[in-house]
């Protein structure tokens, strides 16, 4: 088995996975693509809004003059419209840290697995998992809030842990690619949460709809502006949770051995095993790990919003959080603030649509074409006439 | 053809890699270009062969200012480049290799490429404007069909139209000229390097070439073949052509080479000819201070066996045995090579000693305890230091920096860690130590392992392996592919190891370096030790007939 490890990464020259999933390159240079890649997919999102309006299009023939005013006040009027609904006001703060949370936490996930060379790609059954684990916690128990809500957290942790264990165990021991395994666990979980929530146990007594018993109040995430009054402001301790699961990761992964070991193991397994690390369980640890923040991720929208659990709560956030571990460079701090930009987008597509009526699919593009251009460093870099790695590989030989 | 090198200086942010060079090379010479890894001979011949472009400075060609924006320039203006990694595809055959790219191709094939060519270019057409003025999507759909049917029927009769016959007789012509006998209907993969290679000069002849460099093309041969290419080297300049030899092994330069031109640092520091020069001045001219070829020790006094290898057999990867029932042991105070060419089961023997792989049957006992079952940790933390032979596989993290290098195999243990929370600054400190005390060339602690040249990425595995007392050293390959600086170090680190009673086994396909450092040595063939000797009971060429299976 450990055979088969050495043999898939024979070649250790930067290769553009790496240069896509940030694995292993310096600061300055791993900011620089997302940066480009963002502003690029804000400058296509704008050609589409200008070439979608039909009236606009006609005015070039008869009145250009008026057309080119006309285009640029449609699109900085929307992405003025999506920046006040993302920033502009409390309200607009808040929406963003409430759907920004759940996209840190399973992104940060997804990074753990880049950090360790594995492509998890179930954090949506993880979060699913997580979600459902949290949300049983909340209703089957009568405790204070003080007790109840971090054992439905830590419940939500736990189940997303053993979800991810499992594809890193298959790993480990038959050397099946986790890629596979995380995506069919996927399929496994969503169904597997609609199947459960039309059981007895769960279901809510009464209704035939797949949904579950309502939380516990005091397994509910405290809302973190309840004194303002507002039920508008629903901001709940869910970013709290992420942020510190943040500053947790980077800790564990910079900080720590196990940090050391699982870094080494993403970047070279085969100078892991000889510097006697044990590689086999640490793909077991790194994917309970992701697995765990992304069942931290389910617990937002169970725990901090709906206080059950319905069918796809999960709402497709585990995998946006690959797209936002790429943008973030697998690095806890790129993911907060990649986390933050698409919780934005979303927060303020719903300003941009109802202000100007562009519909909120053009966030949904523009998040899809941060993702291409960050997948495809060579383009960026040929558009931005910026030099490759390579090149500053062969000076720092020549000095030496 | 005359190409002249004119003040070339080639600038990357912050560092100078080519600073005023001027290099002559005319048809029916061949000029060697010796240098250290990292001196700059690559850059400079990448600038001749049209990757970069150069800061400042002139390429000239017949007095001519030329200007190559690419590899094609270069080409086009006679100049061919066989590479150190060569760029073969492995599945296609000899002929097919040669002719990539500039294929000969049959008659008649303009016309259906002409066709296709227009079929596409209708049919998108037609499809916008079927589009702008709104017919139904069926139509489009059919003309896409149409469209893919064109393309794909121009393509075949195109793929068809290469003429593979013209293609093979131009590479027996070749072949024939200079020597290059190779079939040119075998597949790359089945052929040995030695002849991949001849395969890439082909290639180079075949696009016409007048200048050819070789980068390092001696260091993928066995000595054979090294001697065959020499002579493929020199029939390319009886029939006038201009040979470019880029290496940094001494010897071989001054057997082949017209004139030679020396690079330090980037720029040229010297220029002469083997008549003129000897081994020893071209090494201190290479490295800029007095080197010494030679190791020096004194006898070994070998004390208590160390390491006790018994009737060891490991498997390869494919479950075939690699190494059958070795015996042998090594003792405080000495140094035991291990000679034999690659692939004889040394790797495989290393492995099992250090816990990479397990034994089939058989025992290695270290200072009395059974080490045979120990995981690499356990045979690690029981004494053994290990310079793996493949370092940036095996031996390094590269993209960790030289700190997280320094500590790669004992960040488990104090001061390094607690065991559970890492101490970068006792780290951080370790590592400083050990770059000063092994003159590593690196910009800081902090810089990636992967900036180091070779030399300086093996300096910091032996920095590490070194910078604890380990009862028993084995190193493979200490010394591939690095200079000579390099290896003069490296060699003086080993027997200090050894006089302060290591016992150390040293595994290389280099003959000069096993005869050089090792006390006692035994040679490997086929997975068995077929012969013990010493260094001053035998000869070279002794060993390369036990290398080759002769018994002692």
């Amino acid at each position: 088995m450990s055979d088969k490890d050495s043999k898939e990464t024979t070649d250790r020259k930067p290769s553009t996975m790496d240069e896509i999933t940030g694995v292993g390159t310096s600061w300055g240079r791993a900011m620089l693509v997302p940066v480009l890649a963002l502003f690029t997919a804000l400058v296509c999102g704008a050609l589409i809004i200008a070439v979608s309006d039909l009236d606009l299009l006609s005015l070039w023939k008869s009145d250009p003059g008026l057309a080119a005013s006309g285009t640029w006040s449609k699109i900085s009027g929307a992405y003025a419209a999506m920046f006040r609904g993302a920033f502009g006001d409390l309200q607009g703060w808040s929406e963003t840290l409430t759907l920004a949370a759940p996209l840190i936490l399973a992104g940060l996930s997804v990074a753990v697995g880049f950090k360790a060379g594995l492509f998890n790609i179930g954090a949506e059954g993880q979060m699913v998992i997580g979600g459902l684990t949290a949300v049983i916690i909340g209703f089957s128990f009568d405790l204070p809030a003080i007790i109840h809500v971090p054992l439905s957290i830590l419940g939500g942790f736990v189940g997303g842990f053993i979800w991810g264990a499992i594809p890193g165990l298959l790993r480990a021991k038959t050397g099946a690619h986790e890629v596979i395994t995380t995506i069919m666990l996927n399929f496994v979980a969503l169904n597997l949460l609609t199947y459960l929530l039309k059981s007895s146990a769960i279901q809510q007594p009464g209704r035939d709809d797949a949904r579950s018993k309502l939380i516990q109040e005091s397994a509910r995430l405290p809302r973190l502006l309840s004194f303002m009054d507002d039920p508008r402001l629903r901001v709940h301790l869910g970013i709290l949770i992420a942020l510190v699961a943040a500053g947790v990761v980077y800790w564990m992964l910079f900080k720590t051995t196990l940090g050391f070991e699982i870094r080494a193991v993403g970047a070279n397994p085969d100078a892991s095993r000889y510097a006697g690390m044990n590689v086999l369980w640490l793909y077991v640890a790194a994917m309970g790990i992701a697995g765990g923040l992304a069942g931290l991720a389910g617990v937002n929208p169970t725990l901090g919003l709906q206080y059950r659990a319905t069918p796809g709560f999960s709402a497709a956030i585990g995998f946006d959080a690959i797209a936002l571990a790429l943008l973030g460079r697998s690095h806890p701090l790129g993911v907060v603030f990649a986390g933050i930009l698409f919780g934005a987008l979303r927060s303020g597509g719903q300003e941009m649509q109802a202000a100007t009526g562009i519909s909120i699919d053009l966030v949904l593009v523009v998040g899809a074409l941060i993702v291409i251009f960050i997948a495809a460093p060579a383009l960026i870099r040929s558009i931005y006439r910026v030099k490759t790695d390579d090149v500053s590989v062969s000076i720092t030989k020549g000095i030496a | 053809m005359e190409l002249e090198l004119r003040g070339i200086t080639k600038r990357f942010p912050g560092v100078i890699a080519n600073e005023d060079v001027n290099l002559t090379v005319r048809s029916g010479e061949i000029l060697g270009l010796l240098g250290e890894n990292g001196a700059g001979k690559s850059t400079l011949m990448n600038i001749m062969y049209g990757l970069y472009s150069a800061t400042e400075g002139d390429i000239l060609v017949d007095g001519e200012v030329r200007a190559f924006h690419g590899p094609s320039d270069a080409i086009a203006a006679g100049i061919g480049m066989v590479h150190q990694h060569f760029m073969l595809v492995p599945v296609m055959s000899v002929a097919e290799n040669v002719v990539l790219g500039v294929e000969p191709l049959k008659k008649k094939r303009t016309p259906w490429m002409f066709l296709g060519l227009v079929a596409a270019t209708l049919g998108l057409l037609l499809t916008m404007v079927f589009n702008l003025f709104g017919v139904e999507e069926g139509i489009e759909g059919g003309m896409v069909v149409l469209l893919a049917a064109f393309a794909g029927l121009a393509w075949i009769l195109h793929k068809d139209a290469l003429d593979i016959a013209e293609s093979r007789s131009e590479v027996e012509e070749i072949s024939a000229k200079y020597g290059l006998a190779v079939d040119p209907d075998a597949l790359i993969e089945d052929l040995p390097v030695g002849l991949q290679q001849r395969v890439e000069i082909i290639k180079v002849l075949f696009r016409e070439a007048e200048i050819i460099i070789f980068d390092e093309p001696t260091a993928v041969l066995t000595p054979q073949e090294v001697e065959e290419f020499f002579g493929i080297m020199r029939s390319l300049q009886a029939d006038g052509k201009g040979v470019i030899f880029i290496t940094h092994k001494l010897n071989e330069i001054n057997e082949v080479c017209d004139r030679i031109t020396v690079l330090r640092r980037g720029k040229v520091v010297g220029e002469t000819t083997p008549a003129e020069s000897t081994e020893q001045g071209l090494a201190e001219m290479m490295v800029g201070r007095p080197v010494d070829l030679q190791v020096h020790k004194a006898d070994a006094k070998p004390g208590d066996v160390v390491l006790e290898v018994q009737h060891l057999t490991v498997d390869d990867d494919r479950g075939h045995p690699a190494v059958s029932d070795v015996s042998f042991s090594v003792r405080a105070g000495e140094i035991v090579g291990v000679a034999g060419i690659q692939g004889n089961g040394q790797t495989e023997l290393v492995e099992a000693i250090t816990g990479l792989r397990p034994g089939i049957s058989g025992v290695t006992i270290l200072n009395g305890e059974d080490i045979s079952q120990g995981s690499p940790r356990h045979v690690h933390d029981a004494g053994v230091a290990h310079i793996p032979e493949d370092r940036q596989r095996m031996g390094l993290v590269l993209p960790f920096t030289v700190t997280e290098n320094v500590v790669l195999n004992t960040y488990h243990l104090e001061p390094f860690s607690n065991g559970t929370v890492m101490d970068w600054s006792a780290s951080k400190a370790a590592a400083e130590r050990l770059i000063e005390q092994y003159d590593v060339r690196t910009p800081s602690a902090e810089a990636p392992a992967s900036t180091l040249s070779g030399g300086n990425q093996q300096k910091v595995i032996v920095a590490r392996e070194f910078s604890r007392t380990a009862p028993l050293v084995v190193a493979s390959q200490p010394t591939r592919g690095i200079d000579v600086g390099s290896i003069e170090y490296i060699h003086e680190r080993i027997v200090e190891q050894r006089d302060n009673g290591a016992a150390i086994l040293i595994v290389s396909t280099e003959l000069d370096e096993i005869m050089a450092l090792s006390d006692r040595i035994l040679v490997m063939y086929e997975g068995r030790i077929v012969a013990e000797t010493t260094p001053d009971d035998t000869t070279t060429t002794d060993l390369g007939l036990y290398m080759a299976g002769a018994t002692a």
